[in-house]
């Protein structure tokens, strides 16, 4: 009840006081001042009259609410006759109408996916990690071999490998820039690898045959499964808001002992279930896991001095996530309306 | 992999969850279910009857009228189906019952006939596709038991998803072992319910069938059939067991049953018995019928050249000679791990079996099933690995089965052909090193804790390790240390572990510049009012592009040399929804050939495509279309040395792919071609007649980038300048940007800055030239210019130009 009455004296106020500062001339002027301070029939002024018959909980509320807007209507009235007055005979400088829209400029705007990207490096940036990067076409030992993955075991399988020819494929995941940092370089590692990956997936509303993931990978002496579950919790919680739970359940890929499946809690239904999270309350956002020692040992690091944690994440399935986008071929329509959105 | 939630509970009694709790669990332990499926939903009405008499419609062939029981009075009902007969069992829906599909039935007349009900097909139950006749039961029941309960078929599916490391979840024990309390300890293997033969059987033999297992290196014999294996490499071992006098039919509800609760479709008793054994074992087996082995005899050899069969799926394959088959005294007779021939398959006329109860070499049958495109239970479970110490439980229980649900025996004893004994895998661990790895302690009783359970024997070993025995099961994922690390998190729980941060040392990698680069052109692009777009790197083939091996379709078939052509596909998408304001840039990967054998090049490219007005439509004007000075504007933009190393933009000679001959620009860096620019050809894209000129351009971006610019101070200018104007008339044969660069040169010490204000055209100008209007700006660093330096200094521009271009000042 007093909620409806002092909305209704709200849009009582804007209402006259853009009849006010739009009236033209003194005439008008005073229909204004008739329509809402009338002592007959005036808005405000039937209002006021009516404060007698209000619940005497709400009516010193409403009353001096009531008062204010008079008051601040007679003031705007006032304000306007005077400059009329000191207008009066003297012609317009300016354009006639000040509301009309101004002289805008295009505004440009990136890639949702980009946007994800930018902001999961910026957090591990945030973290010590340093960006990576690695070719798209790679070599049978660089996505398998190296990555402890023999071509005639079935864990090659996992993925659907497109191949150029003999030997070399598109990368089906960015692991093999873990394999090329860590033959270029000593321990301490901490990089991020963000690119392009390729799958012999055909096109629907979840897949596409080229898509984004990030790498990241951290060894040094003493990293523990501790530090892997901390850094990627921590990350769960700046990307996804504080609120966020993160799971950790066991899972499988052949370059990382243990590995590990990491969930959030949903962030449509917040984890109480809905179509988004197929009724489990959780999604899935990366795999990770202790780097397997077979890994250090084809790039020569001692698996006994060195331990380290790897992770994978997808872009393009988190900005799904993220913005709520039903089906990730959107992204590579590029249509000017859905890209205009994310700026 | 289908697991059905009955079938746990009868290997593990004690286990008490529900289903989603079995679901969660498995979740938890790394086999996460994606699907509960609810099996028998919508059979509460659903009965089981007996056909009393069978007698055909008076006014219909292809009906009849059968009496039938089902608790209460017997009633009449008319049936379609081919197969009805009396004596036998069938599902019956009473008038007023409802089907799972909704339907109710009613009672009616049919010709002339009452109809009190139907007897109902497996389709309509919705237990299978069968729709052929009306689903017969086979068992001992009572009329009118309610068919739900009778057949067990109120159960849940897990469908399992199984990771590759894990063969041993590929089986009903197999997830029992994981759920069950106290794990393997709390798993058996529960009788079969036996029928009226296995009765007779049973009681004639008292117990179990006789059944003993005579071990053999290479060669063996079970019952007059000789089992030898000639290559031990890719067949370790090979029991075969013989049961004759077998009699083969439908099986028993309880196994039929089983076998439609895991999604498997029951055949007859002998093969349904071996796929049951597959299902709760994992132990993939081979019934043949013996009397069509040549021999009889079994070799497991390498195929011979040119030998094939005739698989179970009714194709003829070809053999190779890499390819390991189980032959008779002739020929092969089953793809070894992979599927049989249909020449011994198992038919209604066998009377003697010989099953085979195999272990195969993981690569060997994944090589085949690739090379034959078949795989198959049996494949899919080979290839991951069986467990090598599981045959003769798999065989007795299986021979087991066969007797209590086909009848016959087994006089002679079993073979077992091994000439490859699997050894136990033992592996030392270190508590330490769990620590190490995981960041938590642990100590001998914690670990055995975790892993006694799954199956593993843990003894204290030397120097504080332990010593574990990895059960046969996990042989083939459980081999290193790090394994059994793996297995004592898992079961301890990810969840338990703490995450706390803490310090750590800054990696010896630094951030790779081209980010960097990428980020800043990306923010000037958008600051130019772009919009990022990102196309597909797989495009349809054209000479010159790095083609896929194995493309999903000839759409996708190559890789992309150039991001023009996908932006400019973009535009026409965006020109198709009636939007004529496009501009759109992308950064992205380009491949073109390598060396032979090797991987194509890479390189990054930017592209820009832009169309439409220069600005968003206003009141105050028309509006202009964007054009060339525009993309010209942006590339000197983006052509900051920043980004490259000082290019600059020289007009295109001669005809372009993309651009209009005359309206395109190239890129070079010290004269090599970086990019190009203008205006896209009409036939270039697909626009429709209201869309204005398309303009475009890529740009192969310095791989390493620059170095990063180092900005350097300037005094601000202490004194005022003294500004010249100077129109030139120009013939056309010379550039703007000579005229330019001959001022700059003549300039002298004052020259601060010169720009072209005006080019124009007409009237007081002759044919073939123009007037350009510069503005010149002097300024000296340490004093007031007076007019005559200006002037002097104009004077000696406008003659080096008259001498060098032969350029003259416009006449006032
Ligand atoms: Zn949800």
């Amino acid at each position: 009840m007093i909620e409806s009455l002092l909305k209704g004296l709200a849009v009582l106020e804007r209402e006259a006081l853009d009849a006010v500062a739009t009236a033209g001339d003194a005439d008008t002027l005073e229909q204004v001042r008739i329509l809402y301070l009338g002592r007959k029939d005036g808005k405000v002024s039937a209002i006021l009259r009516a404060l007698a018959e209000l619940d005497p909980e709400i009516r010193p509320r409403v009353g001096s609410e009531a008062n204010r807007v008079r008051d601040v209507i007679r003031d705007a009235l006032e304000r306007r006759t005077t400059e009329l007055t000191a207008l009066a005979g003297r012609p317009r400088e300016g354009p006639d109408d000040l509301t009309l829209p101004g002289r805008a400029r295009w505004v440009g705007g990136l890639h949702p996916v980009t946007r994800v990207i930018d902001e999961i490096c910026r957090i591990f940036a945030s973290l010590g990690f340093t960006r990576a990067r690695g070719p798209e076409a790679e070599t049978e030992w660089y996505n398998f071999v190296a990555l402890n993955t023999p071509l005639d075991h079935p864990a090659a399988d996992m993925q659907a490998t497109l191949y150029l020819s003999g030997n070399i494929l598109l990368r089906s995941h960015t692991s093999p820039v873990q394999v090329r940092v860590m033959e270029r370089h000593q321990p301490p590692i901490r990089i991020l690898a963000p690119g392009m990956v390729y799958r012999r997936d055909a096109p629907d509303a979840s897949h596409l045959p080229a898509f984004s993931q990030i790498e990241g990978l951290a060894v040094d002496g003493g990293v523990t499964f501790v530090d892997l579950k901390a850094v990627l919790g921590e990350f769960a919680h700046r990307f996804f808001g504080p609120e966020t739970r993160v799971r950790f359940r066991p899972s499988f890929f052949p370059f990382t002992e243990p590995s590990a499946e990491v969930d959030v809690s949903c962030i449509i239904c917040g984890g109480s279930g809905c179509a988004a999270c197929k009724g489990t309350g959780w999604m899935e956002i990366m795999g990770a896991g202790m780097v397997d020692p077979a890994v250090f040992e084809a790039v020569g690091y001692d698996p006994q001095r060195y331990t380290g944690y790897a992770f994978g994440m997808g872009p393009h399935r988190i900005a799904l996530l993220k913005y709520g986008i039903p089906d990730i071929r959107l992204f590579h329509e590029n249509d000017v309306r859905f890209l205009e959105q994310f700026r | 992999m289908n697991i059905s939630y009955r079938w746990l509970r009868a290997l593990a009694p004690e286990l008490r969850d529900s289903p989603q709790e079995v679901a969660d669990r498995l979740t938890m332990y790394g086999a996460p279910v994606d699907e509960i499926v609810r099996l028998g939903e919508g059979l509460g009405d659903i009965l089981i009857a007996r056909v009393e008499s069978v007698r055909r419609h008076p006014n219909a062939d292809r009906l009849t009228l059968c009496e039938v029981s089902a608790g209460g009075e017997v009633v009449r009902v008319v049936c379609g189906a081919p197969n009805v007969r009396a004596g036998a069992w069938y599902p019956y829906v009473p008038a007023g019952g409802v089907l799972p599909n909704g339907v109710r039935i009613q009672q009616t007349r049919i010709r002339g006939e009452e109809s009190n009900g139907m007897l109902c097909s497996e389709a309509e139950l919705g237990l299978g596709r069968d729709q052929g006749g009306i689903l017969e039961l086979h068992g001992t029941f009572e009329p009118g038991e309610r068919f739900v309960e009778a057949l067990a078929l109120d159960d849940h599916r897990f469908v399992v998803d199984v990771t590759p490391n894990r063969p041993d979840l590929l089986s009903h024990v197999g997830i029992a072992r994981e759920l069950a309390h106290g794990g393997v300890a709390g798993v058996t293997l529960p009788p079969f319910p036996a029928g009226a033969q296995a009765r007779r059987a049973s009681r004639r033999r008292g117990g179990a069938p006789a059944f003993a297992i005579a071990a053999a290196d290479t060669i063996g014999e079970v019952d007059g059939v000789s089992v030898r294996i000639d290559d031990a490499d890719l067949c370790p071992r090979y029991m075969a067991a013989v049961i004759r006098g077998v009699q083969v039919a439908l099986s028993p509800e309880w196994l039929a049953g089983r076998l439609r609760a895991v999604g498997a479709r029951p055949i007859n008793n002998v093969v349904d018995a071996t796929n049951y054994v597959l299902s709760e074992l994992g132990q993939p087996l081979h019934a043949f019928d013996l009397d069509r082995l040549a021999g009889p005899a079994i070799v497991v050899r390498r195929a011979r050249a040119g030998e094939g069969l005739t698989t179970l799926d009714g194709q003829a394959r070809k053999l190779e000679p890499d390819m390991l088959a189980i032959c008779d005294a002739e020929r092969p007779v089953a793809v070894a791990g992979v599927m049989g021939g249909s020449e011994s398959e198992v038919s209604s006329t066998t009377t003697n079996v010989l099953i085979e109860c195999a272990l195969f070499d993981p690569k060997s049958v994944r090589r085949t099933r690739k090379a034959l495109d078949l795989s198959t239970d049996a494949s899919y479970r080979f290839e991951r690995g069986v467990d090598p110490t599981g045959l003769p439980m798999a065989l007795r229980r299986v021979v087991h089965l066969i007797v209590t649900v086909a009848g016959g025996k087994t006089t002679a004893a079993a073979t077992d052909v091994c000439p490859r004994p699997a050894s136990p895998v033992v592996i030392d661990l270190r508590p330490q090193r769990v620590a190490q790895v995981l960041g938590i302690e642990c100590n001998a009783s914690s670990v055995r804790a975790q892993l006694k359970p799954l199956g593993f024997q843990v003894k204290p070993g030397r120097r504080g390790f332990l010593r574990v025995t990895v059960p046969g099961w996990r042989s083939y994922d459980v081999t290193r240390e790090v394994d059994l690390i793996e297995e004592v998190a898992r079961r301890y729980g990810y969840d338990r572990f703490p995450a706390d941060l803490r310090p750590y040392r800054p990696g010896t990698v630094s951030d790779d510049p081209s980010f960097q680069r990428e980020e800043e052109l990306r923010s000037e692009l958008v600051a130019c009012g772009l919009l990022e777009a990102r196309t597909a790197a797989l495009v349809p083939g054209r000479a010159g592009l790095v083609p896929l091996a194995n493309p999903l379709s000839a759409e996708e078939g190559h890789l992309r040399d150039a991001l023009l052509p996908g932006l400019l596909r973009r535009i026409e998408h965006n020109f198709g929804r009636g939007l004529r304001d496009v501009r759109l840039f992308e950064i992205g990967t380009i491949f073109r050939p390598g060396a032979a054998g090797g991987q194509p090049v890479e390189a990054t490219h930017l592209a820009i495509v832009l169309t439409g007005l220069r600005a968003p439509a206003h009141w105050s004007g028309p509006g202009e279309t964007i054009d060339l000075w525009d993309v010209r504007a942006l590339l000197e933009q983006v052509l900051a040395p920043a980004h490259f190393y000082g290019a600059e933009l020289h007009p295109w000679a001669g005809d372009h792919v993309y651009f209009d001959r005359d309206l395109a620009l190239s890129v070079q860096v010290s004269g090599h071609v970086i990019g190009e620019g203008g205006r896209v050809r009409r036939e270039a894209v697909d626009a429709p007649p209201w869309a204005g000129p398309v303009w475009g351009s890529e740009l192969t971006l310095p791989d390493p980038p620059p170095p990063p610019r180092i900005v350097k101070f300037e005094p601000l200018p202490a004194f005022p300048a003294v500004e010249r104007d100077l129109a030139l008339v120009t013939p056309d044969a010379v550039a703007a940007v000579r005229v330019e660069r001959a001022i700059r040169a003549a300039g002298g010490e004052f020259l601060d800055h010169v720009a072209i204000f005006d080019v124009y055209r007409g009237p007081g100008i002759p044919e073939r030239t123009r007037s350009l209007a510069f503005r010149l700006r002097f300024r000296a660093p340490d004093r007031t210019l007076r007019d005559e330096d200006a002037d002097r200094a104009t004077g000696a521009i406008v003659s080096h130009l008259r001498e060098e271009l032969g350029v003259e000042p416009r006449a006032r």
